[in-house]
C-alpha cells in the first residue's frame, strides 16, 4: 500500500486518483502508524515552504518520513515534497527543511539573467535526463511535464540530479538517490507521462 | 523550453456545458467530465471551467463537476465564476481545482487577492481582467489605454488595465487571464496591443482571451502579444480546428508547444 502523507497542504485527491488510475492502491493519511506500515511513501505539497515544514512538525510527521526513508522504503516527493528534503529554503526568510539531502532552495530571480522571466515558472516544460532511474522507465527523453513553482533546489551533491530543465538557466527538476525520487514537476497533472511515473513508482521495490 | 499553452474554456451552467461541443464519440456533449476527457485525449494543456450558474442554490453543482473531472483527468484545471470568499476557494481546491480565477471580487476588494494568495499560494490564484479599449469614438486607431470592466463586462470600474494588472501582481496573483471585451466573440483576432501591454508590464504569466477565430490568431497572441498561453472556446468546441492542428500550426511558425505525438508515447 502506498501512503500519501497528508499534512494539510493542498489537495491530495489528484495524487491518490492518479495512482488508482494506474492500478496502485493509495491511501491519504496523517497517521504515523499507517506511514510505517506502508510499502511506499509519497510526500506531496503546495504552498509556502515554512508553512509546510511547520505542519509536518505539528502533525509529528517528520520522524515517520525520516524513518521510512532510512529503512529503504521507496519514497516519492512532489513539488514542495522535493524541496522539503533539502537543508533550507530562502522562501520568506530562511527556513530549515528535513535536511535529508544537503542543499538549498532558491527563488528563480536569483538564478536568471534573463530579463522578463515570468515567475512562477508555470506550464509544460521538458526534462533532460541526467541519470537513469526506475521512475523514468518508458518515459521518453525530453518529455514535457507540468510545473508550477517559484523556487528550485540546488543540491550540494550534483550526483543526486536526475533531470534538469531549462528556465532562464538550467535547474534541477528531479533528484534520485537510493530509495528517494523527488520531482519539482507535478506527475499528477502531467497527463500520460505523469501517470507512467506513478506506475513506475508503484512498481518500484 | 517552456511551452506556450493552449487552454480550452468551457462555460458551465447548473453543472452542464452550455456551449456546443462536437467531439466525435462523445456520449454526452453537455457533460463537463466527458468534454474534459475529450480535451485530455486531444492534448489540451490545461482546462478552464467558467461557472455561469445564476441561481445561488445551484452553485454547489460546480463542486461535483470539478471533483468528477479531477478524478478522471490528470491535467491542470482552473475554475472561475462567482468566487467571493476564501471558503469558495477552499471548496474548489479541495474538490480538485488547481487554480481559481477571480474577477469581480478582486475589483470589489483587492485585499481578497492578497489574503487568498497568502492562504493558498500565488500559484493557484488567477486574476481575470475584462478589458475594453478606452478609445475615443470615431478614432480608428487602437488606443494604448484600456479600462477594467466587471460583472461580465457590464460595469465600468474606471481602473486602468495595465495598472490594475501590476497591482494584482503585487498583491500575489500568480497569473493574469486577460479578456478583450472588444474582441470577445468577434473571431477576428485577439487584441494584440492590450495583450502585449499587460504581458510586458507584469512578471507573472498572462493568458490571452477573446477573439480567436483562426490558428493564425493564436500565433499572433503568443508571438506579437507575448502571451504565455491562449484561451479559446468556440474554435475548439465547434471543431473548426483541433488542438493538434493548432499545435502543429504553432510549431511550424516557431512557437514552442507540447506536441501530441510525444505525449502519446507513454500511453498504456
Amino acid at each position: 500500500m502506498i501512503a500519501i502523507v497528508d499534512y494539510g497542504m493542498g489537495n491530495l485527491r489528484s495524487v491518490q486518483k492518479a495512482f488508482e488510475a494506474v492500478g496502485h492502491q493509495a491511501i491519504v493519511t496523517r497517521e504515523s502508524s499507517k506511514i510505517a506500515d506502508a510499502s511506499h511513501v509519497v510526500l506531496p505539497g503546495v504552498g509556502a515552504f515554512g508553512d509546510c515544514m511547520n505542519n509536518l512538525i505539528r502533525y509529528e510527521l517528520d520522524t515517520p518520513i525520516r524513518q521510512s526513508i532510512a529503512c529503504g522504503k521507496p519514497f516519492l516527493g512532489i513539488c514542495l515534497g522535493l524541496q522539503l528534503l533539502f537543508t533550507k529554503s530562502e522562501e520568506f526568510g530562511d527556513h530549515q527543511g528535513l535536511g535529508i539531502l544537503p542543499g538549498i532552495v532558491k527563488r528563480f530571480t536569483s538564478l536568471s539573467t534573463t530579463p522578463g522571466l515570468k515567475v512562477p515558472h508555470m506550464g509544460w516544460n521538458t526534462i533532460s535526463i541526467q541519470q537513469s532511474s526506475p521512475l523514468l522507465c518508458d518515459i521518453p527523453p525530453a518529455s514535457h511535464v507540468y510545473f508550477v513553482h517559484s523556487y528550485y533546489v540546488v543540491p550540494d551533491d550534483s550526483a543526486v540530479t536526475c533531470t534538469t530543465t531549462e528556465y532562464g538557466n538550467s535547474f534541477v527538476s528531479s533528484v534520485y538517490k537510493d530509495n528517494i525520487f523527488a520531482s519539482q514537476f507535478h506527475p499528477e497533472k502531467s497527463q500520460k507521462i505523469g501517470l507512467q511515473l506513478f506506475r513506475n513508482f508503484g512498481d518500484w521495490q | 523550453m517552456l511551452a506556450k499553452r493552449i487552454i480550452p474554456c468551457l462555460d458551465v451552467k447548473d453543472g452542464r456545458v452550455v456551449k456546443g461541443v462536437s467531439f466525435v464519440d462523445l456520449r454526452d456533449a453537455g457533460d463537463p467530465v466527458e468534454v474534459a476527457k475529450g480535451y485530455d485525449l486531444a492534448g489540451a494543456d490545461e482546462l478552464c471551467f467558467l461557472d455561469i450558474t445564476a441561481s445561488h442554490e445551484n452553485r454547489d453543482t460546480i463542486l461535483d463537476v470539478v471533483a468528477c473531472t479531477a478524478d478522471q483527468v490528470f491535467m491542470p484545471l482552473t475554475v472561475g465564476g462567482g468566487i467571493r470568499n476564501l471558503d469558495d476557494i477552499r471548496g474548489l481546491l479541495e474538490a480538485g481545482a488547481d487554480k481559481v480565477s477571480i474577477n469581480t471580487s478582486a475589483v470589489q476588494n483587492p485585499e481578497f487577492v492578497k489574503a487568498a494568495s497568502r492562504r493558498f499560494g500565488s500559484q493557484c490564484i488567477v486574476v481575470a481582467i475584462d478589458a475594453k479599449s478606452a478609445r475615443v469614438a470615431g478614432q480608428s486607431q487602437g488606443s494604448d489605454k484600456w479600462d477594467v470592466f466587471t460583472h461580465g463586462g457590464r460595469r465600468e470600474t474606471g481602473l486602468d488595465v495595465v495598472e490594475w494588472a501590476k497591482k494584482m501582481t503585487e498583491y500575489g496573483a500568480g497569473e493574469i487571464l486577460l479578456t478583450s471585451m472588444d474582441q470577445d466573440g468577434q473571431k477576428d483576432g485577439y487584441d494584440l496591443g492590450l495583450t502585449a501591454a499587460v504581458s510586458q508590464a507584469v512578471s507573472i504569466p498572462v493568458i490571452a482571451s477573446g477573439g480567436a477565430g483562426s490558428l493564425h490568431h493564436l500565433y499572433e497572441a503568443l508571438a506579437k502579444g507575448k502571451a504565455d498561453a491562449v484561451l479559446a472556446a468556440s474554435i475548439f468546441h465547434y471543431k473548426e480546428y483541433s488542438i493538434a492542428e493548432a499545435k502543429s500550426y504553432l510549431t511550424q511558425h516557431g512557437i514552442p508547444v507540447r506536441l501530441l505525438e510525444e505525449y502519446s508515447v507513454a500511453s498504456s
